[in-house]
């Protein structure tokens, strides 16, 4: 009786693993497959040769230096703010959080495009300024690519930051003031270090978006900063040059992955089967 | 302090919401113009709604969205019992790893494998395009489950074993102890698991982008579309109405889950 229940339920799961192996492990393997071949399914290096070149070297290095910045600008107004949150009435708390989730609901293409008609040279900013005399160029600068990370990704580092600090123990923060912290110590020695698992995932959460965006990039960004994504896009969507975007998309992931794992060692609380999310 | 983190909070929503707000005026803009407001005006909405091509971008988001969240409720929540039984520490690790993947992958390089996936697999059928509302389905689907399973993983975990022996020795065979005792307790699970599949669907442009077909036209792939030709305030009025339904769906939620201890997903996508 047991042993047949066990076996039920063994298959149970058994359309999720065949799903999972057709639709994600093999599409992965294909991606493999593309970057060593060429179009005419030859072995092949070139590939990842193309992308040694200083041009393709820059833009990953941009890539990565772009998202890092939007990522520390992240964790920086959103520590502060989840904080403040957290310390405010629990209704709230809950409009707050509540205000932060509806911009990640709205199509961030037009968010994006509506941001870039804020900055544009025409824009509501700029037109608002010619009143009195002033013109600023934002658009097409890494001021305004940066900028359109933080404003579309922001949301993904305060929520992760305010579960953690919203289900601290109280008492752990009235033990420290007794024990002579003052508001600050309490922060930097407490709160800090206690939602570091709540950091992290809100890093993985904005830093991966950001360093594959095409959109942002495309749409903020002009046409001399191009960064990954615009170039798997570009590979796929306009050369139709599939091989050499898979071995963009594989080198992103391998990059991608090497982050997560470091990121992964500086947090203490690992779950069962390598969750980080 | 209390006037200082008031301010900042309100500060940074001003910022976060700039373009929103920016957005909502100019839909009542009068003019084409989306940088100097001439006057008010309801003309972009009366447009939206004769406009057949966003109504049937809409319909089919909904559809695809509504479906996505069915069979990833079903697939998922199967998946989640059966990984619960796995005795072998190592296949339910693997299994887990493997779950885990299309949440790490960045967005784009799961559409794109996809896409690779679907044009062989057409090349090797002898269909010229393969790429249609089917592929679009199977990859929503595919980056949804993660988040099903793992909103009901924690479910089954708190879940007292001994419920379902009791309805066994009561006589329950053990489907039937299944629907009866264990479905129910981990319902909140599959429910949240199933809205956050809804809402993602909904909201996918990323991963849509390189599976869909000419055929198949969801709401933000016709946005990127149209923002491509040039936005005319008219989409602005139809994003001002989305950012309505989902803040009334939100104050929904949030005045419902109430009661609830508020299943919470993962990951807020």
């Amino acid at each position: 009786m047991n042993k047949r229940s066990s076996l039920l339920q063994k298959f149970v799961a058994a359309p999720y693993i065949v799903w999972s192996v057709l639709f994600i492990v093999v599409p992965l393997v294909m991606v493999v497959y593309y970057t060593f071949t060429d179009s005419n399914a030859k072995f092949t290096l070139d590939n990842i040769y193309t992308l040694l070149e200083p041009d393709y070297v820059s833009i990953f290095v941009r890539s990565v230096a772009y998202s890092f910045i939007a990522t520390v600008v992240c964790l920086i107004i959103a520590f502060p703010l989840a904080y403040f949150i957290s310390q405010s009435k629990p209704t709230t708390q809950k409009t707050a959080m509540m205000l932060i989730m509806l911009p990640m609901w709205t199509n961030l293409i037009i968010r994006t495009f509506s941001l870039s008609n804020i900055i544009a040279d025409e824009g509501v900013i700029n037109s608002l300024l010619q009143s009195i005399g002033l013109q600023i160029h934002m658009i097409d600068s890494p001021f305004a690519v940066i900028l359109g990370m933080v404003y579309n990704y922001l949301p993904f580092m305060a929520l992760p930051i305010y579960t953690v600090i919203s289900k601290l123990d109280k008492n752990v923060v009235e033990a420290a003031q007794d024990l002579g912290c003052n508001k600050f110590m309490v922060i930097t020695k407490i709160i800090m270090p206690l939602s570091k698992s709540g950091i992290i995932s809100g890093i993985t959460m904005v830093f991966v978006p950001a360093i594959s965006t095409f959109y942002i990039s495309q749409k903020l960004g002009g046409t001399n900063s191009r960064l990954i994504g615009e170039e798997i896009e570009a590979a796929f969507m306009s050369s139709g040059d599939k091989n050499f975007g898979s071995a963009i998309s594989l080198v992103l992931m391998i990059l991608i992955m090497l982050s997560i794992a470091v990121m992964n060692k500086f947090s203490d609380d690992e779950e069962d089967g390598g969750m980080i999310l | 302090m209390k006037h200082l983190s008031r301010i900042y909070i309100s500060l940074i929503f001003l910022l976060l919401y700039a373009p929103i707000i920016v957005m909502v005026i100019f839909s009542f803009n009068s003019s084409e113009s989306l940088s100097v407001f001439e006057g008010f005006s309801l003309k972009n909405y009366q447009e939206v709604f004769r406009n057949s091509e966003v109504i049937g971008a809409f319909k089919n988001t909904l559809i695809l969205a509504v479906a996505t969240a069915a069979i990833s409720g079903i697939l998922g929540t199967a998946a989640a019992v059966g990984i619960s039984r796995m005795r072998a520490r190592y296949i339910r690790r693997s299994v887990l790893s493997v779950t885990n993947i299309p949440m790490m992958n960045p967005d784009i390089v799961t559409g794109v494998s996809l896409m690779l996936l679907f044009v062989s697999a057409g090349t090797i059928i002898g269909l010229e395009t393969t790429l249609s509302f089917w592929t679009l389905l199977i990859a929503h689907v595919t980056f949804s489950l993660p988040y099903v399973i793992l909103s009901v993983l924690p479910k089954i975990k708190q879940m007292d074993k001994h419920l379902t022996e009791a309805a066994m020795d009561l006589g329950c065979t053990p489907l039937s102890a299944f629907f009866k005792v264990e479905l129910p307790c981990i319902m909140p699970g599959v429910v949240s698991g199933m809205l956050m599949a809804f809402t993602l669907s909904l909201d996918d442009f990323l991963i849509s982008y390189f599976v869909t077909g000419s055929g198949f036209q969801t709401l933000p792939i016709y946005i990127y579309s149209a923002v491509k030709r040039g936005v005319r305030p008219s989409l602005y009025a139809a994003n001002t109405i989305i950012v309505l339904a989902v803040l009334v769906l939100l104050i929904l939620i949030n005045f419902v889950g109430d009661k609830d201890d508020k299943p919470k997903a993962r990951k807020e996508k």
